[in-house]
């Protein structure tokens, strides 16, 4: 069966490291911190300029000046730090992010990526996710594997607008985890009870499979 | 008298000078840390064909948003606008220019703007349609964009507390781009919950240091919040 957002999310908690900053997108992404081991600590990063985001606020605390990147009232965590967007983009463009998890649209086998426009329709803007992708070493991307009508989001070419260029490597979707590696999708590990042939039937990308793919345990 | 006194009473007065077609850039992330009585004051000061910096461009009746009310936005650039109906529908019949531009690379083309710096390169956008047309080069085997900073006629900035000099602190998330803005205004005029007199801001503590200051007023503000997001 396809990975609900919960086991998705706690699928990239699992890649989390004692003292690891952070940077989780909106969606599913923001699902992860819910999902941080008892015995590790990581700091979130919230790029209007929260190093280290705490829970939401209890109704009394809440502070119009205390938000997050997705316009929520938030609260700081001990430690925390707050700063200027510039710096909060120095931190990300530098490369000091430890990890960067986010959705997308389509990722194809260069390691691009498509997020933040759809042709036709209403463009929002790309907000931070541009610098996030240029940015970071260490990105997962999460994403629905096919689309509602079965066709394929991870491709040999993106079809949308990019986000950005060759820089992705690791994909989880509702159905696998896949790197990408040398010009192609590498099946890591699939969802409990999804086949390897139902994954390639729904990967349009090359796709290289290895002789075991084991699957992923909750 | 101090001629380092930025001190001004009325909200004509601190956007006295604003004319038709200046760029102004504005500080805030959402409704967060918006200038919003110096907003209310370019709407009642019925300016036109203004070119308007900032990461958003508020909600439908609020912060940036009432300029639009009037059409008194010629373009925005921003990152991301999708808060509000109104641009929607101006941006859709072609009343409304926006240039929309990554969150990191606005933060830095005012930086860059404020310290003089006239362009820097970043990978930013590079391989997207932010690159195209623009200057890309090679540094250690990675492409990077060139990218034109960016200063405004005016920039309007909303602080916590300043003193009569015009050093401002900022409070909690409502710093963003406000200190960026501050650095590259020809005016730059901020408004603050607090006015003291110099001396009993901790000099350490300074986010914005006077010198970028023309005007600081004090104002009272709403703080309308956006998500109000609460546990049990």
């Amino acid at each position: 069966m396809a990975m609900s957002r919960e086991q998705i999310a706690t699928r990239v908690a699992r890649e989390l490291k004692d003292g690891y900053y952070v940077n989780l997108g909106i969606g599913i992404p923001t699902l992860v911190a819910n999902y941080v081991p008892d015995d590790i600590e990581v700091m979130l990063q919230s790029e209007n300029g929260l190093l280290g985001m705490g829970p939401f606020p209890t109704d009394s605390e809440v502070d119009a000046d205390m938000i997050n990147a997705g316009k929520q009232t938030v609260t700081a965590a001990t430690g925390a730090s707050i700063f200027s967007s510039a710096e909060s983009f120095a931190m990300i463009r530098g490369g000091h992010v430890d990890l960067t998890v986010l959705g997308a649209f389509e990722v194809d086998v260069m390691g691009n990526i498509a997020s933040w426009m759809i042709p036709g329709k209403l463009i929002k803007g790309m907000g931070g996710a541009m610098d996030l992708v240029a940015g970071a070493d260490n990105i997962i991307v999460t994403m629905t594997h096919a689309s509602k009508h079965g066709e394929s989001k991870l491709l040999d070419r993106c079809s949308l607008p990019l986000t950005g260029a060759g820089c992705i490597n690791k994909v989880l979707t509702d159905l696998a985890y896949l790197e990408i590696k040398d010009q192609a999708f590498i099946l890591k590990e699939r969802a409990p009870g999804v086949s390897v042939d139902e994954i390639v039937a729904k990967t349009a990308g090359k796709l290289i499979v290895p002789d075991h793919v084991p699957e992923i345990e909750f | 008298m101090s001629g380092f006194n930025k001190v001004v009473d009325s909200y004509e007065e601190a956007m006295a000078g604003l004319t038709d077609g200046m760029t102004v850039l504005a500080g805030g992330f959402g409704l967060c840390g918006i200038p919003e009585n110096l907003i209310a004051q370019i709407k009642k000061s019925a300016v036109k064909d203004l070119t308007v910096v900032s990461n958003n461009c508020g909600v439908d009746g609020f912060g940036l948003g009432v300029l639009l009310e009037d059409r008194q936005i010629k373009k925005m650039i921003s990152s991301y606008v999708g808060e509000n109906a109104l641009f929607e529908k101006q941006l859709l019949a072609g009343e409304l220019e926006v240039e929309l531009t990554p969150q990191g690379t606005l933060a830095e083309k005012m930086r860059a703007g404020g310290a003089g710096i006239p362009a820097f390169y970043t990978a930013t956008g590079f391989g997207t349609p932010v690159g195209e047309g623009k200057e890309v080069r090679e540094f250690a085997d990675k492409s990077y964009i060139l990218e034109e900073s960016i200063t405004g006629d005016f920039a309007i900035v909303k602080g916590w507390k300043a003193d009569k000099f015009g050093n401002v602190i900022y409070r909690h998330t409502a710093q963003n781009f406000n200190p960026l803005a501050a650095t590259a205004g020809k005016i730059t005029v901020v408004e603050v919950e607090e006015i003291v007199e110099p001396g009993e801001l901790d000099p350490t503590q300074i986010h914005t240091p006077g010198i970028y200051v023309n005007r600081v007023i004090k104002g009272n503000f709403e703080k309308r919040i956006e998500q109000r997001t609460v546990r049990d």
